[in-house]
């Protein structure tokens, strides 16, 4: 058993490096506004986070992570750029798993920086890796902005761009959105009988709700605007489908999708972007021709996070959560900022888990 | 000691589990006033009846305060994680048939699917800049169809009865509640999803795996478990 005293002082240290690399001591509330992380990640975050409440200050969720609340500091007071760490505990809620913890600390590093977002990812990342060196960890790498480039590309509408957008964190809607607009799944009795009609649908319903008619009818002239509207290209999809399976190390995976490029042109600032964020990092000295790059990694479990990704795992372990993750959240940052906006990327570590590991390897 | 059987105090669902087991031969009984709660058993010694509310059934299984209990699938698996663990089905029981489905106003004619809803959520929030409101008291098990789904921009709010008319009200935009035969929906003048069956209930006999067994529980666990299987 990992004793709490232990936890803590390795928290401190892990912090202390974080200080040394420039990082600024930030401290947030335990309990934060529900309503901020709800309208972010939707009703979902109730599966993770513990929700209280009182009659003055409403539903408030005990802090299931640090970034909202250090993003939303920076937003109103922060000065630029600003690099942030912090250590402290985080709750989630567990319903499933009674090994999981449901309180444990976390240590971050957050880097806001206008400039230079391949030098602000490779220092991140390096910063990380630094701290965990002599774990048995593999580290994974990914980029959701290259998806998000292939998606923006699409040859067809913008709405069908939005709604995959919208979903780029669902894998499974995102698929099934994809056959849809692709003309690969057979469309629905009710769909087609929708279709069939025109002008002004008129029922003998009654009107209920705050969902008005109007905005049925903006839906049913959208469905059939959409109905008129060409498939996505079969060699599009192909090629985008090729570019969510690339899980190669960083020089072979940088190699595939220039070749997936010929026929998704669109991802080449992306992939411009991965070169430079290459160079960057090979210049901290990570080890990037042994570096694991999925395209699709971050989809399922990193909701705002919208460029570079990373995570390292426990090799022996995989049963166990990440011992450190981050990544890139340029848009969150406008998200929460009304209307103001910086390019951002951090990531946070378990040193509970960091000692467990190396007591096992006693 | 005895093994406690656990049946809802109230209603249809009492009188149904009663005729239940005495088809069985078990005779279960209310005694003392009306107003008491409390009960008796014959045809299997060593065994107590305690009459509780359905919705208390599935934690008085769970904490092992109970032996046995007549609830709603539906119930045990909202207030249980994990339920297969803490709880073993012994009968489904052919009654209190209901399901928890997705209902929306009938007048949504563009939306039929789960695939409508998340579009049609998605416009509503940018239309009026909140979710899309879902009324129900199946909170975990709506959003774990919903996630799984893939379904976006809802937003549940808690409704512990008269669930169909929040939407007349405006205080939901659609509701997921338990349904029998749908009259209730078509009267709010709602329908129901095409593929927004969350959970298909009906009265069952349960075992906890959580309370303890002695020798006198265990015999007359057997002792039961004979019966019923005898008259299945």
């Amino acid at each position: 058993m990992t004793l709490r005293s232990d936890i803590q002082a390795r928290a401190a240290q892990l912090r202390v490096r974080f200080e040394a690399a420039g990082g600024q001591v930030v401290d947030t509330p335990l309990l934060q506004p529900a309503g901020t992380l709800l309208d972010l990640y939707g009703e979902d975050i109730r599966a993770r986070a513990y929700v209280t409440s009182d009659a003055l200050r409403g539903e408030q969720m005990l802090r299931p992570d640090f970034t909202v609340p250090v993003v939303e500091a920076h937003m109103r007071h922060g000065a630029e750029p600003a690099r942030y760490t912090y250590s402290g505990e985080v709750f989630r809620r567990q319903e499933l798993d009674p090994d999981r913890p449901n309180e444990y600390l976390q240590v971050g590093y957050e880097v806001f920086e206008r400039d230079d977002a391949a030098a602000a990812d490779a220092e991140v990342f390096s910063l990380f890796a630094l701290q965990v060196r002599g774990l048995p960890l593999r580290a994974a790498t990914g980029d959701i902005g290259i998806l998000m480039a292939a998606v923006e590309g699409l040859n067809t509408t913008d709405k069908r761009k939005t709604a995959l957008m919208r979903h780029i964190w669902r894998p499974r809607r995102f698929r099934s959105l994809l056959d849809r607009f692709a003309g690969r799944c057979p469309v629905p009795e009710s769909r087609r009988k929708l279709l069939s009609t025109e002008g002004d649908l008129t029922g003998s319903a009654v009107e209920i709700g705050k969902r008005r008619a109007a905005e049925v009818q903006a839906r049913v002239e959208a469905l059939r605007a959409d109905a008129k509207e060409p498939p996505i290209a079969e060699n599009e999809l192909l090629a985008l489908e090729a570019l969510m399976a690339v899980r190669e190390t960083v020089p072979f995976a940088t190699e595939q999708m220039r070749d997936i490029a010929v026929d998704l042109p669109q991802i080449n600032p992306a992939l411009d972007r991965l070169d430079a964020r290459t160079a960057a990092m090979k210049a901290r000295g990570v080890d990037v021709d042994n570096l694991d790059f999925e395209a699709s990694y971050g989809r399922t479990s990193m909701e705002y996070y919208d460029g570079f990704v990373f995570g390292f795992y426990a090799e022996a372990r995989p049963d166990l959560p990440p011992v450190a993750s981050g990544g890139r959240y340029d848009a969150l940052t406008r998200q929460l900022g009304d209307g103001e906006e910086i390019p951002a990327v951090g990531g946070v570590l378990r040193p509970d888990l960091m000692l467990q590991l190396e007591e096992a390897r006693k | 000691m005895t093994l406690k059987l656990g049946v809802p105090s109230k209603g249809r669902l009492m009188e149904k589990t009663f005729d239940w087991f005495a088809k069985r031969g078990v005779t279960l009984s209310r005694t003392g006033s009306d107003r008491e709660y409390a009960g008796a058993i014959e045809g299997v010694s060593n065994m107590e009846l305690v009459l509780l509310s359905a919705g208390e059934v599935p934690r008085e299984l769970a904490a092992g305060r109970i032996h046995l209990g007549v609830t709603g699938t539906d119930l045990v698996q909202e207030k249980l994680p994990r339920f297969e663990q803490q709880v073993e089905e012994l009968a489904e029981m052919g009654f209190g048939h209901a399901d928890l489905i997705l209902a929306v106003p009938q007048f949504w004619i563009d939306v039929d699917t789960l695939d409508d809803l998340d579009a049609a959520a998605s416009a509503f929030r940018a239309a009026h800049g909140h979710r899309l409101r879902i009324a129900t008291k199946y909170h975990r098990l709506v959003r774990e169809f919903l996630t799984d789904a893939g379904v976006a921009d809802y937003q549940l709010v808690d409704s512990q009865g008269a669930t169909e008319g929040t939407v007349k009200n405006e205080t939901a935009e659609m509701v997921a509640d338990i349904t029998s035969t749908g009259e209730t929906l078509r009267a709010n003048h709602l329908k129901l999803l095409g593929d927004g069956l969350v959970l298909k209930s009906q009265a069952t006999l349960w075992r906890s795996r959580v309370a303890k067994y002695g020798r006198d529980e265990k015999a007359a666990l057997n002792t039961l478990l004979d019966l019923l299987e005898h008259r299945k």
